[in-house]
C-alpha cells in the first residue's frame, strides 16, 4: 500500500514532483561539478609544486636579491667582442656572448647554509642546488664610434632591459626584426635563454629530480660530480624533455652552458604528468655549475624534509632563526604562492564554486520544502481521513517523507548523470591552467626585449633600445621560465562524492518529508475533516 | 467479553463479515431475542470551542446511552452539534468533559494512540463528503482501511474485494473516484468503513450529497448491511425522511440532546 499510494501520488503530482526533481538535479550536478573541478585544481596546483620544487619537498631556503644586484649586468659590446665585418659601407659588427648567473631576484649563499640547515633538529633529509639562468646574445650591430660611444652611455639602461628579452624567448630565441645592416644604425640579434640548476647528484631524497624521470640517456650520477679532468666535475648536461624537443637537442648533442659546450648525456621528464616541464631547463652537477658560473661554494636554493610533518613549523623556525637572510617557505606557503590561471581558477572555485552551490542547493531544498508543505495542506481533509481510518501518525509521517525522498532520489539520480556528464565536459575540453610560483614568472619581458631589438632609426641602436629594455625589465623580472607550469585540468570523480551528492539529494527530500510530515502529524483529524477540500 | 464482537459473530453469511471471530463465542443464542448490551454510556459530555474571544458550547451537557445493535438517527438545525457528537463518538477528538464510555472504556481518558487504535479497529466512519483519496482506485481505497491492521497484501486485498462486493461494486474495484457516480462512491466510502468488521458505523449525512433515489439506495444499503450483520450504526442526517427510517430518533441542537418521539 505504502508503495502503490507513493507511487499514485508522485504521479498525479507529476508536475510538482518533476520540479523537485530537477532543483536537486541541479543542485547535485553542480556539488559534483564544483567539487571535481575543485579537487582538479588541486592536483594541478599540487603537480605545480612537485614539479617545481620537488616531491616531499616540506621547505625551502632561498634567498632574495638585493635590488639591482644579482640581476645580470649587461651586454658590453666593445671593439674587442667579435669581429668587424664588411658591410656595404663596411659598418657593423656581430657578436655572440653568454652570460650565466644568478636568476633576478634571487641571490646565492654560501653552502654553509646547508650544513647548518641538515644540522637542525626534525631535519631528515636537506640539498642544495644552484639555479641559474643561462642567456646568450648573438646578432649584429652597428660599428659607428660615435654610436658606440652612445651605446655604452645607454647601455646601463639597456642591460636592465636584458632579462626582459631573455625572458621574452624562452622558449627559442627571439629574432628581433633588425633595421638592416644599412649603415643607419639598424641591429640585427637573437636572445637565447633557459635555466640551468646544479644539482648534487648524490642527493636524491628530495629536491627538484625527485619529480623527474629519465627518458632517455642517463641521468646525473655521483661521479659526474669528479670525473672530469684532475677531478673536476665533467662537462655534462642532463636537459628537460620539453626544453628538448624545442631547442631540438638529443642525447649525444652539446648544449653551450656558460660558454662552455657541455654534452647531453640525458633528457629527464616529469613524473607528475604529461606535458608538465619539469623545475629547470637544464641540469648540470652542482659543482659544474658552480665553477661555470664562478660561484665556487654557492648555493641558490635549499631544499629540507622534515621528519614528520607535524615538526615543519618547527624546522622553518629554526631555519629562520639560523639563517637570518635567508628567506623560508613551507609548502603551504608555497602553495599560496601559485599564480597564474591556475590560482585564478582556484579562487574562482574556492569562493563563487562554493556560494553557487550553497545557493542552488539551498535553492531546491527550498523548493523541495514548499512544495511538499504545500501539498500536505492540499491534502488536509485526505490526510485527516487516513487519520480517521486509523492510520497512525507515524505512517502518515512515513508516507508524505516517503514521497519526497522518492523525488529527492529522482533529482539525485538525474542530477548524478548531469553532474557526470558536465565533468565529462570539463575533461574534454581539455582546459589548460598555467601555474606559476615566485609571483611574477610570466614572460611579459617580450615587449622589452623588443625595445632593445626595434628598429631605432638611424640615430642609434643599442642606445635607444636601452630605455625600453629597461622597461621591459620588471616584468620579465624572474627568469626561472620552468616555474610556470602548464597543466591540463583533470576533474577526478570519486565514489564518495557521487554517493555523498545522492545523498545530499536524499537528504533534502527527507528535510522537505520530515517539514511536511510534521504538519501532517499536527493535522488533528476532527478539524482535518473539518476542512473544505 | 465484548458486546460488539456478540453481535458480529451473528451473521456467519455475510461477506464482509470475514474469518476472525474468537472461537469461544456464545454461539446459540437466539437471534430473536437480542441481549441488550450496552454499546455507549455517555454522561455530562460537553465541548467547548475557543475561537478568540468567542466562545462556543458545541456540546452543552449531553447524557445518551445506546445499545449495542441499535440504529440511531441524530437531527439537528445547523451548528448544532451533530458533527461534534459523532467525532466524540468516534474518538476523532477528546470532549472538554463528561465521560464517552464505549464497551466500557471511557474514549475520554485515552490518549492520541489509543484512539488511533480504536478508529482503526472498532468504528467504521462515513464522512458526508465521502473523503475518498483521489489518487487510489475504488478497491485501493478500501484497503486503506485494512493498513493499520497490518494483516498480508492478499488478504488485504480478498477483504476489501469482498466489502465492495456487498456494496453492488464488485466491477468497479479498478475506478477511481472521479470515474465513479456520487452514489458509487459513497458505496466504496460504506464499503472502506465495514471492511474492518467495526462494531460501530457513524454516518455523518451519508445521504447529504445524493439525489432522493440514490439517498434511498444507500440508506436501503445501510439498513440491509445492519440487519445483517448486528452493527450498532448512528447516522446523522438533515433528512427527515432518511432519519423515519431508523429505530430511535435524537435531536441535537444548541449543544442539548432530545429524544424525538420514543
Ligand atoms: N474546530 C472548531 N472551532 C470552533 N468552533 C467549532 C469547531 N468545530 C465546531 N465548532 C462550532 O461548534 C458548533 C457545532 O458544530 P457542528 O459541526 O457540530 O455542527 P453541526 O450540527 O454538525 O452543523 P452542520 O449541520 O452545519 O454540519 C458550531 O457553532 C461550530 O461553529
Ligand atoms: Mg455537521
Amino acid at each position: 500500500m505504502f508503495l502503490t499510494y507513493l507511487r499514485r501520488e508522485l504521479s498525479n503530482r507529476r508536475k510538482q514532483s518533476v520540479i523537485i526533481a530537477i532543483g536537486m538535479a541541479v543542485a547535485i550536478a553542480l556539488v559534483m561539478i564544483v567539487n571535481a573541478a575543485a579537487a582538479g585544481v588541486s592536483d594541478a596546483q599540487d603537480d605545480v609544486l612537485d614539479s617545481v620544487y620537488g616531491v616531499g619537498t616540506d621547505i625551502t631556503v632561498t634567498q632574495a636579491g638585493e635590488p639591482g644586484g644579482g640581476g645580470p649586468g649587461r651586454f658590453d659590446v666593445g671593439s674587442d667582442d667579435g669581429t668587424a665585418q664588411d658591410g656595404d659601407d663596411g659598418a657593423s659588427r656581430s657578436f655572440d656572448q653568454d652570460r650565466l648567473e644568478v636568476a633576478r631576484g634571487s641571490a646565492s649563499f654560501d653552502a654553509s647554509a646547508l650544513k647548518t640547515v641538515t644540522g637542525i633538529d626534525g631535519v631528515s633529509a636537506a640539498t642544495g642546488t644552484l639555479t641559474l639562468s643561462n642567456t646568450s646574445f648573438s646578432g649584429e650591430m652597428p660599428d659607428f664610434d660615435a654610436m658606440r660611444q652612445q651605446g655604452q652611455d645607454g647601455g646601463d639602461g639597456g642591460g636592465a632591459g636584458g632579462p626582459g628579452g631573455a625572458s621574452g624567448g624562452t622558449d627559442g630565441s627571439s629574432d628581433a626584426p633588425a633595421g638592416g645592416a644599412d649603415g643607419q644604425g639598424g641591429s640585427s640579434f637573437s636572445v637565447d635563454s633557459f635555466s640551468v640548476t646544479g644539482i648534487d647528484p648524490a642527493a636524491d631524497a628530495v629536491g627538484p629530480l625527485t619529480t623527474v624521470e629519465v627518458t632517455d640517456g642517463r641521468g646525473l650520477e655521483a661521479d659526474d660530480s669528479t670525473s672530469g679532468t684532475d677531478g673536476a666535475p665533467a662537462d655534462v648536461a642532463v636537459l628537460d624533455a620539453a626544453y628538448a624537443s624545442t631547442a631540438d637537442l638529443a642525447v649525444g648533442d652539446t648544449v653551450t652552458v656558460g660558454g662552455k659546450d657541455l654534452k647531453v648525456v640525458g633528457i629527464v621528464g616529469s613524473t607528475t604528468g604529461d606535458g608538465v616541464a619539469t623545475g629547470s631547463d637544464v641540469y648540470v652537477p652542482l659543482a659544474l655549475a658552480q665553477s661555470l658560473a664562478d660561484l665556487d661554494g654557492q648555493l641558490t636554493d635549499v631544499y629540507v624534509q622534515a621528519a614528520s610533518s607535524d615538526d615543519i613549523d618547527a624546522v622553518s623556525a629554526a631555519i629562520t632563526t639560523a639563517l637570518p637572510d635567508a628567506s623560508v617557505s613551507t609548502q603551504a606557503d608555497l602553495a599560496s604562492s601559485v599564480t597564474g590561471s591556475l590560482s585564478t581558477a582556484s579562487d574562482l572555485i574556492s569562493k563563487l564554486g562554493l556560494w553557487l552551490s550553497v545557493l542552488v542547493l539551498a535553492a531546491a531544498f527550498g523548493i523541495a520544502i514548499l512544495f511538499t508543505v504545500s501539498g500536505v495542506t492540499r491534502r488536509t481533509r485526505e490526510l485527516g481521513t487516513l487519520k480517521a481510518l486509523g492510520w497512525r501518525n507515524s505512517r502518515v509521517v512515513g508516507q508524505v517523507a516517503g514521497e519526497s525522498v522518492v523525488q529527492g532520489l529522482l533529482g539525485g539520480v538525474a542530477g548524478l548523470v548531469l553532474g557526470l556528464v558536465g565533468i565529462g565536459i570539463i575533461d574534454a575540453l581539455g582546459i589548460t591552467l598555467s601555474g606559476a610560483t615566485g609571483g611574477s614568472s610570466f614572460g611579459f619581458g617580450g615587449p622589452g626585449g623588443g625595445g632593445g631589438g626595434a628598429p631605432a632609426g638611424g640615430t642609434g641602436g643599442g642606445g635607444a633600445g636601452g630605455p625600453g629594455g629597461g622597461g621591459g625589465g620588471p616584468f620579465g623580472g624572474s627568469q626561472t621560465a620552468a616555474s610556470a607550469v602548464d597543466v591540463v585540468l583533470h576533474a577526478p570523480v570519486s565514489v564518495t562524492v557521487a554517493l555523498a551528492a545522492v545523498g545530499l539529494a536524499i537528504l533534502g527530500g527527507l528535510v522537505a518529508g520530515l517539514v511536511g510530515g510534521r504538519r501532517a502529524a499536527r493535522l488533528r483529524p476532527a478539524e482535518a475533516l473539518r476542512s473544505v477540500a | 467479553m465484548s458486546a460488539a464482537a456478540e453481535r458480529t459473530a451473528e451473521p456467519a453469511t455475510s461477506p464482509v463479515n470475514i474469518p476472525d471471530i474468537p472461537a469461544d463465542l456464545p454461539a446459540d443464542l437466539p437471534a430473536d431475542t437480542p441481549e441488550r448490551t450496552t454499546m455507549y454510556e455517555i454522561s455530562g459530555l460537553t465541548k467547548t470551542y475557543t475561537q478568540g474571544k468567542r466562545v462556543v458550547h458545541a456540546l452543552a451537557g449531553v447524557d445518551l446511552h445506546i445499545d449495542a445493535g441499535e440504529l440511531v438517527s441524530i437531527q439537528g438545525p445547523t451548528g448544532g452539534g451533530k458533527s461534534t457528537l459523532l467525532q466524540m463518538l468516534g474518538g476523532l477528538d477528546r470532549p472538554s468533559s463528561g465521560t464517552i464510555a464505549l464497551d466500557g472504556k471511557d474514549l475520554a481518558a485515552m490518549s492520541d494512540r489509543e484512539l488511533t487504535g480504536v478508529r482503526a479497529s472498532t468504528i467504521g466512519f462515513v464522512f458526508q463528503g465521502f473523503n475518498l483519496i483521489p489518487t487510489l482506485t475504488a478497491q485501493e481505497n478500501v484497503e486503506t482501511a485494512l493498513v493499520p491492521e497490518g494483516v498480508s497484501a492478499s488478504v488485504r486485498a480478498e477483504r476489501a474485494a469482498a466489502a465492495l462486493a456487498s456494496v453492488g461494486l464488485g466491477d468497479r474495484g479498478a475506478h477511481l473516484p472521479v470515474e465513479l457516480s456520487g452514489g458509487q462512491q459513497q458505496r466504496v466510502a460504506i464499503a472502506r468503513a465495514l471492511v474492518k468488521d467495526p462494531t460501530v458505523l457513524l454516518a455523518d449525512e451519508p445521504t447529504g450529497n445524493l439525489d432522493e433515489q440514490t439517498r434511498d439506495e444507500i440508506v436501503e444499503l445501510l439498513e440491509g448491511l445492519w440487519k445483517e450483520q448486528g452493527l450498532t450504526v448512528i447516522m446523522v442526517t438533515h433528512d427527515s425522511t432518511v432519519a423515519r427510517r431508523t429505530q430511535r430518533r435524537l435531536r441535537i441542537a444548541g449543544g442539548k440532546l432530545t429524544e424525538i418521539g420514543v
